[in-house]
C-alpha cells in the first residue's frame, strides 16, 4: 500500500516534469532577448506588429464564427439523436470522430478540388468564400470536441422528461431549444466553445493552405525568422488556451443551478 | 358523452400490442385513477392523452373536439412527471410561470398567477428558489403548480408520488385530492399503488395486458372486483374453486358445508372471492355460517392477526384484530370459521 502510493507521487512528479519542464524552457528563452538580463523585449516587439494584431483579431473572429455555426449544427443535432434517433448515435459518433482521423491536409486538399474556381462552387475564387470554406474546414476539426462536450452535458440532464414538461405547457421547438435545453447545457456548450477557440487560434494547415492570414501561419513565419518572438508567442498561444480552461471553470463556478450537479 | 372521452384506443410498438381497444369517459372536474401493474399500459395511454405517443387506433375527445392530430403543446392539458422535471435552470417561480410566459401572459398577470399557484400548494416563500435547493416533496408541488398555473382543460399525473418516502407520499396525495377538489379540474392519476387510488380517486380504470379491466368507483372495485385479475390485484383476498350443488339455486358448497349465493351459477364448479376481513373466528352477525376449519398459520402482526385455516381442499386466510383478552388459536387446533355466504364475490374470467 505504502510502495504504491511511492509509485504514484513518483508517476506524477514525472508527468509535471515532463509538461512543465518545456514550458518553463520556453517562458525562460522568451525573457532572453536583452543580453545579459530578462526582459519582455520579446513580448513588446511581438505585440507590437501589426501582423500580429491583424493575424489574432481574423483568427479571433474566425474563431468565434466557428463557435456559432458549430453550435448551430451539433446542439439541435446531439438534442434530436438523444430524443428521437437513439439508434443512430453510433453512427453520429463515429461521423464526429471523423476529423481525428482525416488529417487537416486531407481535408484542405479535398476543399480545394472540390471548390476551386473551375469547380460548380467556386469558392476559393473569393476571399469571403475562402473565408467561408476555412471556417468550415475549422468547424468540422472542433466538431469531436463540440459533439462530445454538448452531448456529455446532455447525458446529465433528463431532456425527454423536460422536453415533454415544455411542451405540456405549451412551448414550441424554438422556446424549448432556447429556454430550456440551451440553458441547462450552456457549460457543456462553453466548454465546446472554448475547445473550439483554441484549436482555431493554433490552427495552421488549413490557413495556410487555403492562403488566409490566420495567427497559425504568422506563429510559423515568425518561428522560421526570429529567435525569441516564437518563445513569446508560444507563451502567448498557451497562455490563451489556459485563459479558456480557466473561463469553462469559472462560468460552471457562477452557473449557479449547476451547482447541484457538482 | 364525458367530458374526456376516449373510445376504441389502441397503441402498438412493432408486434406489441400495449393497448387494446381502451374505452374511458371522464366527467368535467372527476379524479380518475389508472391502477394496474407495470406494463399494463396505464401510462403508455397517459402519454396518448398528453399527445407524446400516437394512437394506432382509435379517438381522445375533450369536450367533443378529437385532440389526436394536435400536438402536445396544442392540447391545453397539463402534465406533472414521475421526475418533476422541473427546468433546472429556472427559478420555482420561474417555473411555475413559464407556461404562462410562452402563452403571452403579461409580466404582472403572470407574478399574480405565480403567487396564487404557489400559495395553492404552500410554497409561497420559495419562489427565488431553484428546484436543486428543495426536497422532492417540495419540487413536486412546484411540478404540480406549474401545470396548473395555465389552467389546462386535463391534469395528468404520471406516478407523481412513487420517489418520494412513504410519509410525504401520504401527506402529499391527499394535498393533490384537496387542490383537485379545490380547482375542480378533470384528473387522471396513473399509479401501480393500490392504496393511492383508493384513498383518492372518484372512479379507478384496474388495467391489465393493455385492457380496461374494470371501471367503477373504489368501493365497487375493492368489494365487488368482476374479474379475477381486479380481485387478485386490489387488496389481499381469498380465492376458492367452489363445488355448485345447485345450480339455479345459487348453492356452492365450500369444505362440504352449503353456502346460498343468493343468485344463480352455472358450471360445475366456480370461482368465488372473499376479503380476509370477511372472515372471522366469532360470528359477526345471525346470518354468518360456520366452517369447520383446521388452522395451519398464525401471523402476529401488531393490531391484526392474520391466521390461515384449512376449509376442506381451500385454504382461507382471516384477519382477526388484536385483543389481549381474546389469544390467536394454536396452530394445527380445529376451530370453526364464520362468514357471510353475501360476502362471497363470484368472478368472471
Amino acid at each position: 500500500m505504502r510502495m504504491q502510493r511511492v509509485w504514484a507521487w513518483v508517476a506524477l512528479a514525472f508527468g509535471l516534469v515532463y509538461f512543465f519542464l518545456p514550458l518553463i524552457g520556453t517562458v525562460e528563452f522568451s525573457l532572453r532577448m536583452r543580453r545579459g538580463e530578462y526582459s519582455l523585449d520579446a513580448y513588446r516587439v511581438v505585440l507590437s506588429d501589426p501582423r500580429f494584431q491583424q493575424t489574432f483579431s481574423y483568427s479571433v473572429v474566425m474563431a468565434l464564427c466557428t463557435i456559432v455555426v458549430g453550435v448551430l449544427i451539433v446542439v439541435p443535432t446531439a438534442y434530436w439523436v438523444r430524443l428521437r434517433l437513439p439508434r443512430l448515435r453510433p453512427i453520429v459518433e463515429f461521423v464526429t470522430l471523423l476529423p481525428l482521423v482525416i488529417p487537416p491536409i486531407v481535408i484542405v486538399f479535398g476543399y480545394i478540388r472540390m471548390y476551386n474556381t473551375s469547380s460548380f462552387l467556386p469558392l476559393t475564387g473569393s476571399a469571403t468564400g475562402t473565408n467561408f470554406l476555412l471556417m468550415m474546414g475549422y468547424t468540422t476539426l472542433a466538431l469531436p470536441y463540440m459533439y462530445r462536450a454538448v452531448d456529455t452535458g446532455l447525458r446529465a440532464i433528463d431532456i425527454r422528461t423536460l422536453t415533454e414538461a415544455a411542451q405540456s405547457l405549451g412551448a414550441g421547438w424554438f422556446t424549448i431549444m432556447a429556454r430550456v435545453i440551451m440553458p441547462n447545457v450552456l457549460v457543456a456548450i462553453l466548454s465546446g466553445a472554448f475547445l473550439t477557440f483554441a484549436i482555431v487560434i493554433g490552427e495552421f494547415v488549413l490557413a495556410a493552405l487555403l492562403n488566409r492570414p490566420a495567427f497559425g501561419p504568422y506563429l510559423q513565419l515568425v518561428g522560421a525568422n526570429r529567435a525569441y518572438e516564437p518563445a513569446a508567442l508560444a507563451v502567448i498561444a498557451f497562455s490563451i488556451t489556459w485563459i479558456c480552461m480557466g473561463l469553462i471553470q469559472l462560468v460552471t463556478r457562477f452557473s449557479r443551478h449547476t451547482q447541484a450537479r457538482r | 358523452m364525458g367530458y374526456l372521452h376516449i373510445s376504441n384506443l389502441q397503441k402498438s410498438f412493432g408486434p406489441t400490442q400495449v393497448v387494446k381497444d381502451f374505452n374511458l369517459s371522464v366527467e368535467k372536474g372527476e379524479f380518475i385513477s389508472f391502477l394496474g401493474p407495470s406494463g399494463c399500459g396505464k401510462t403508455t395511454t397517459l402519454r396518448m392523452v398528453a399527445g407524446f405517443e400516437t394512437p394506432s387506433a382509435g379517438t381522445i375527445q375533450i369536450e367533443g373536439r378529437d385532440i389526436v392530430r394536435l400536438r402536445p403543446n396544442q392540447r391545453n392539458i397539463g402534465m406533472v412527471f414521475q421526475s418533476y422535471a422541473l427546468f433546472p435552470n429556472l427559478t420555482v417561480a420561474d417555473n411555475v410561470g413559464f407556461g404562462l410566459r410562452v402563452a403571452g401572459v403579461s409580466r404582472a398577470e403572470r407574478a399574480e398567477r405565480v403567487a396564487e399557484m404557489l400559495g395553492i400548494v404552500g410554497l409561497g416563500e420559495y419562489g427565488a428558489r431553484y428546484p436543486f435547493q428543495l426536497s422532492g416533496g417540495q419540487q413536486q408541488r412546484v411540478a404540480l403548480a406549474r401545470a396548473l398555473a395555465v389552467r389546462p382543460q386535463v391534469l395528468l399525473l404520471d406516478e407523481p408520488l412513487s420517489a418520494l418516502d412513504a410519509k410525504i407520499r401520504v401527506s402529499l396525495r391527499e394535498e393533490i385530492r384537496a387542490i383537485q377538489r379545490k380547482l375542480g379540474i378533470t384528473t387522471i392519476y396513473v399509479t401501480h399503488d393500490q392504496e393511492e387510488a383508493l384513498s383518492m380517486s372518484d372512479r379507478i380504470v384496474v388495467m391489465n395486458n393493455g385492457v380496461a379491466e374494470q371501471v367503477a368507483a373504489p368501493y365497487e372495485i375493492y368489494n365487488r372486483p368482476t374479474t379475477r385479475f381486479v380481485a387478485n390485484f386490489v387488496g389481499t383476498l381469498n380465492l376458492i374453486e367452489a363445488q355448485v350443488a345447485d345450480g339455479p339455486a345459487g348453492v356452492v358448497e365450500i369444505g362440504g358445508t352449503p353456502l346460498p349465493l343468493g343468485r344463480p351459477v352455472q358450471g360445475a364448479t366456480v370461482a368465488l372471492a372473499l376479503r380476509p376481513e370477511s372472515v372471522s373466528l366469532v360470528p359477526a352477525s345471525g346470518r354468518d355460517v360456520p366452517l369447520p376449519a383446521e388452522i395451519s398459520e398464525v401471523h402476529f402482526l401488531g393490531s391484526v392477526i392474520r391466521i390461515r385455516a384449512r376449509v376442506g381442499t381451500a385454504s382461507l386466510s382471516l384477519d382477526t384484530f388484536n385483543t389481549p383478552d381474546a389469544p390467536p388459536p394454536p396452530v394445527g387446533e380445529q376451530a370453526r370459521i364464520w362468514l357471510n355466504p353475501r360476502d362471497l364475490m363470484v368472478l368472471e374470467e
